[in-house]
C-alpha cells in the first residue's frame, strides 16, 4: 500500500523480514484470511458429502421426485416441489420488489425533498435489520387475513388466467402471499444498492440534460437510469439471493404441502429453506442428511445468483456501494 | 430573431405571462391524490371489499391515471409523461410505508400488552401453553451467550482478514479471498446451520448446545465484519502509515498503534452491525440450539434458548397467551437489535476515521 520509492521498498521488506513480530503478525493475518477459505471450502465439501449419503440411499430421482418421506422402507425424497416453490415465490418478490424499491430510491435521491430524503434514507437502512422471524411473524398474524380479500377478488375477476384460480378456500397461506412477504423484506436491501448507485450518477449530466429542457423524469431516464442499470442489476440479484434463501418468515406463513399447483392462491407448496425448517425437529439421522442434500442445492443456487452480482459488480469497478 | 420578437407578445396574451406553457395549478397533486383516495373508498364500500388493500390500490391506480389525463390535457405529452413519472414514486413510496409502518406499529403496540418486568426475568419454566404468564429471560440469556461467542469467534479472524487484505494483500490469495468473502455474504443462515449440523452434530456427535449455533452465527457475522472493516482501512490515509513507517517502526505495530487505532469507530460501528444481524437469525439456532424452557446458563451444554427461536416457538403453539408472549419478545428483540443498530451508527457520526489532511 505504502507508496514509497522502490528502493526504500526493497530494504524495508527485507529488514521488516527479518522481524519476529512482523512475521507473526503477517502470518496472523494471511491465517485468517485461509481460515475463511477454508470454512467455505468446508462448508461445501462436508454439504456434498453427507448429500451425497443421502441421496446415494435414495430409492427415486432427487430432482424430479414429488414426495419427502426420507423415514419411509424404501426412502423416498425429491426436491422438485421444493424447487418450484423457492423458484416461483422469488419471482413473485422480485417482480413487485425491484419496480417499487426503484422508485423509491428514485424518490429519495431525487423527487423527496432535502429534508424528508436524509432520516428517510436512514430508516430504510434500520428497516434492513429487522429480523426476518418478525416479518413473518406480522406476515403470518397480520398480513394473511388482509390478503384473503385480496385473494378473493383476484380469483374473483382473473381466475381466468388459471394462475389466480383458488380451488381451496383456505386461508391465504399460499406462494403469492409468501411472495408478497419476501417482497417486503427485500424491498430496503434493494432500495439501500440502488439509492447508492442513483446518487453516484453524474451531476454534469443531470444538469446538460436540465439545460437542454428535460422535464426531471427525462433526466432520469437519459442520465440516471443508464448510469444505474448495473447497479440496479447487481442490487436486485443481492435481494434475490436473500429471498431464495429466507427460511423463518416462510416457515412461519405458509401452509405447505408436497404438491406442484399452478394456482398460486391454493394453500401449499414448499421452498428448501422452509422445507428444512419444519421438518428438522422429526427427522432421523438419515432424514437430516436428505435435509442437508436439499440444503446443497439451495446453497449452489444462491452462490451462482451471489456470484453473478459480484461479477456484475466487478464489470464496474468505480461502484462499490455493495459492502451488504 | 426579428420573429421571434415580433412572436412575443402573440404569446404573452395566449398565456397570460407565463414564461413556458399552461401548467396545472401547485396544489394539483395533493387535490388529485385526496379526490382518488375518496373515488378508493368510495368504490371500496360500494362494492363491499373488506381488504383495504384494494381500496388502496384503486386509489392508487385513479391517482396515476387522474394526473396523466389531466396533463396531457392542460400541459402536453411530454409534461404528462413526467407527472406521471412523479406520481408513480410517489404511489412507490407510499407502498412501500404501508406495510412497514404497519410492521412497527403492530410489533409495538402488541408487545407492550405483555411486555414488563416480571416478563424480562423470568423463563417458561413450568407455565403452560395456554396460561398467560411466563418470561424470556432465558431465552436473552441464550441469545446474548450466543452472540458474544459468536464476536469472540468471528471478530478477530475478521478483523486480521481486513487487516491482511488491505495491509499484506495483493497476491492471487487476496483475490480469492477477497471473493469469497462476497460469496459468504450471500450464504443462506440455514445452510450456515445445516453445515455445523453435518460437522459438529452429525460427525463428531455433539448434542445441541449454545455454541454451535454461536459457530453457525460466527460464519455469517464473519464475512459482514470483514467488508466493513476493508471499507474502514482503506480510509486511513496513506500518510499515516508512512511517517510511522518513516520513524523506523516495524510494520505489525504500524497497523496495531497507528491504522487500527484511526480507523477504530468505524471498525467498532461494523462490529455492531453485524451482531446486530446475527441476533435476529433464527433458522441457525432452530437447528443447533433446538429451544428449552428451563434457563441454562451454560452454552456448552444442553439445549438453550434465544429470543428469535422463543417467537417462534410461541407463535407455534398458537394459543392466544402464547402469540402474546410471541409479539413481546419481538418486540425485545427489535429493540435489541435497533438500540445496537442505532449505538453503531452513533459510534461511526462520533468516532468518523479523520481522512485528509
Amino acid at each position: 500500500m505504502a507508496t514509497t520509492t522502490p528502493d526504500i521498498q526493497r530494504s524495508r521488506r527485507a529488514k521488516s523480514a527479518s522481524r519476529p513480530g512482523d512475521r507473526v503478525f503477517s502470518g496472523l493475518s494471511r491465517g485468517s484470511g485461509i481460515t475463511l477459505l477454508v470454512i467455505m471450502a468446508a462448508i461445501a465439501g462436508f454439504l456434498t458429502y453427507r448429500a451425497a449419503l443421502a441421496i446415494s440411499k435414495d430409492s427415486t430421482n432427487f430432482f424430479t421426485t414429488f414426495e419427502w418421506n426420507p423415514a419411509g422402507n424404501p426412502p423416498v425424497f425429491g426436491i422438485a416441489v421444493l424447487a418450484f416453490g423457492t423458484v416461483v415465490s422469488s419471482i413473485i418478490a422480485m417482480a413487485i420488489a425491484v419496480p417499487v424499491a426503484i422508485g423509491i430510491a428514485l424518490f429519495i435521491s431525487h423527487y423527496a425533498p432535502r429534508k424528508l430524503a436524509k432520516p428517510l434514507a436512514y430508516v430504510v437502512d434500520l428497516l434492513a435489520a429487522v429480523p426476518s422471524i418478525i416479518y413473518g411473524l406480522w406476515g403470518a398474524i397480520f398480513l394473511v387475513p388482509y390478503l384473503d380479500g385480496l385473494n378473493k377478488w383476484l380469483n374473483e375477476y382473473f381466475g381466468w388466467t388459471y394462475i389466480f384460480d383458488k380451488a381451496n378456500d383456505g386461508p391465504a397461506r399460499n406462494l403469492f402471499t409468501v411472495g408478497i412477504l419476501l417482497a417486503i423484506m427485500i424491498l430496503p436491501i434493494i432500495t439501500n444498492v440502488t439509492r447508492e448507485v442513483f446518487l453516484q450518477a453524474p451531476k454534469m449530466h443531470e444538469e446538460a440534460a436540465l439545460a437542454l429542457g428535460a422535464t426531471r423524469w427525462e433526466v432520469i431516464r437519459m442520465s440516471v437510469l443508464p448510469f444505474g442499470r448495473s447497479g440496479i442489476i447487481s442490487a436486485s440479484m443481492l435481494g434475490l439471493g436473500r429471498a431464495l434463501g429466507e427460511t423463518m418468515a416462510v416457515a412461519v406463513v405458509l401452509s405447505p404441502s408436497f404438491l406442484i399447483s399452478g394456482h398460486l392462491l391454493d394453500p401449499g407448496g414448499g421452498t428448501f429453506a422452509q422445507n428444512i425448517a419444519a421438518k428438522f425437529n422429526e427427522a432421523n439421522e438419515f432424514g437430516r442428511d436428505a435435509l442437508i442434500a436439499s440444503g446443497l442445492v439451495l446453497f449452489a443456487i444462491t452462490l451462482l445468483v451471489n456470484g453473478a452480482a459480484r461479477w456484475i459488480i466487478g464489470r464496474r469497478k468505480e461502484y462499490s456501494g455493495a459492502a451488504a | 430573431m426579428s420573429h421571434a420578437i415580433q412572436d412575443r407578445p402573440v404569446a404573452t396574451v395566449k398565456r397570460t405571462g407565463s414564461l413556458s406553457s399552461a401548467r396545472l395549478p401547485r396544489w394539483s397533486p395533493i387535490a388529485i391524490a385526496a379526490g382518488s383516495i375518496a373515488a378508493g373508498i368510495g368504490i371500496g364500500v360500494a362494492a363491499g371489499w373488506h381488504s383495504k388493500i384494494q381500496w388502496g390500490m384503486i386509489a392508487a391506480l385513479l391517482f396515476v391515471l387522474t394526473t396523466y389525463a389531466l396533463t396531457t390535457k392542460v400541459e402536453g405529452s411530454r409534461q404528462a409523461k413526467d407527472n406521471v413519472a412523479t406520481s408513480l414514486v410517489w404511489v412507490c413510496f407510499v407502498l412501500a410505508v404501508v406495510p412497514l409502518v404497519s410492521l412497527a406499529w403492530v410489533t409495538i403496540s402488541k408487545g407492550m400488552e405483555v411486555l414488563d418486568v416480571y416478563f424480562l426475568t423470568h423463563s417458561m419454566n413450568g407455565v403452560l401453553d395456554a396460561e398467560a404468564g411466563g418470561g424470556v429471560y432465558h431465552a436473552l440469556l441464550g441469545t446474548i451467550e450466543q452472540v458474544a461467542i459468536a464476536t469472540v469467534i468471528a471478530a478477530p479472524i475478521g478483523l486480521l482478514t481486513a487487516v491482511y487484505l488491505v495491509e499484506y494483500g495483493g497476491g492471487k490469495l487476496a483475490q480469492a479471498v477477497t471473493f469469497f468473502v462476497d460469496v459468504m455474504t450471500g450464504i443462506p443462515s440455514i445452510v450456515a446451520g445445516l453445515f455445523i449440523l453435518a460437522t459438529w452434530n452429525l460427525m463428531l456427535g455433539f448434542g445441541p448446545s449454545g455454541f454451535a449455533g454461536a459457530m453457525a452465527l460466527a460464519i455469517l457475522m464473519m464475512p459482514v465484519v470483514v467488508r466493513s472493516t476493508e471499507e474502514m482501512l482503506k480510509l486511513v490515509p496513506n500518510e499515516l502509515r508512512e511517517a510511522s513507517l518513516a520513524l523506523g517502526i516495524p510494520k505489525w505495530r504500524t497497523i496495531l498503534k497507528v491504522v487500527l487505532p484511526t480507523a477504530i469507530g468505524g471498525i467498532t460501528t461494523g462490529v455492531m452491525l453485524a451482531v446486530a444481524r446475527i441476533t435476529g437469525e433464527t433458522a441457525p439456532v432452530l437447528l443447533l440450539v433446538f429451544g428449552t424452557k428451563l434457563i441454562n446458563p451454560n452454552p456448552f451444554e444442553g439445549a438453550q434458548s434465544s429470543l428469535p427461536l422463543y417467537v417462534y416457538e410461541q407463535y407455534a403453539v398458537g394459543t392466544d397467551a402464547a402469540v402474546s408472549r410471541a409479539w413481546a419478545a419481538a418486540l425485545v428483540l427489535i429493540a435489541f437489535v435497533m438500540i445496537l443498530n442505532l449505538v453503531a451508527r452513533g459510534i461511526a457520526r462520533w468516532k468518523a476515521p479523520k481522512t485528509g489532511r
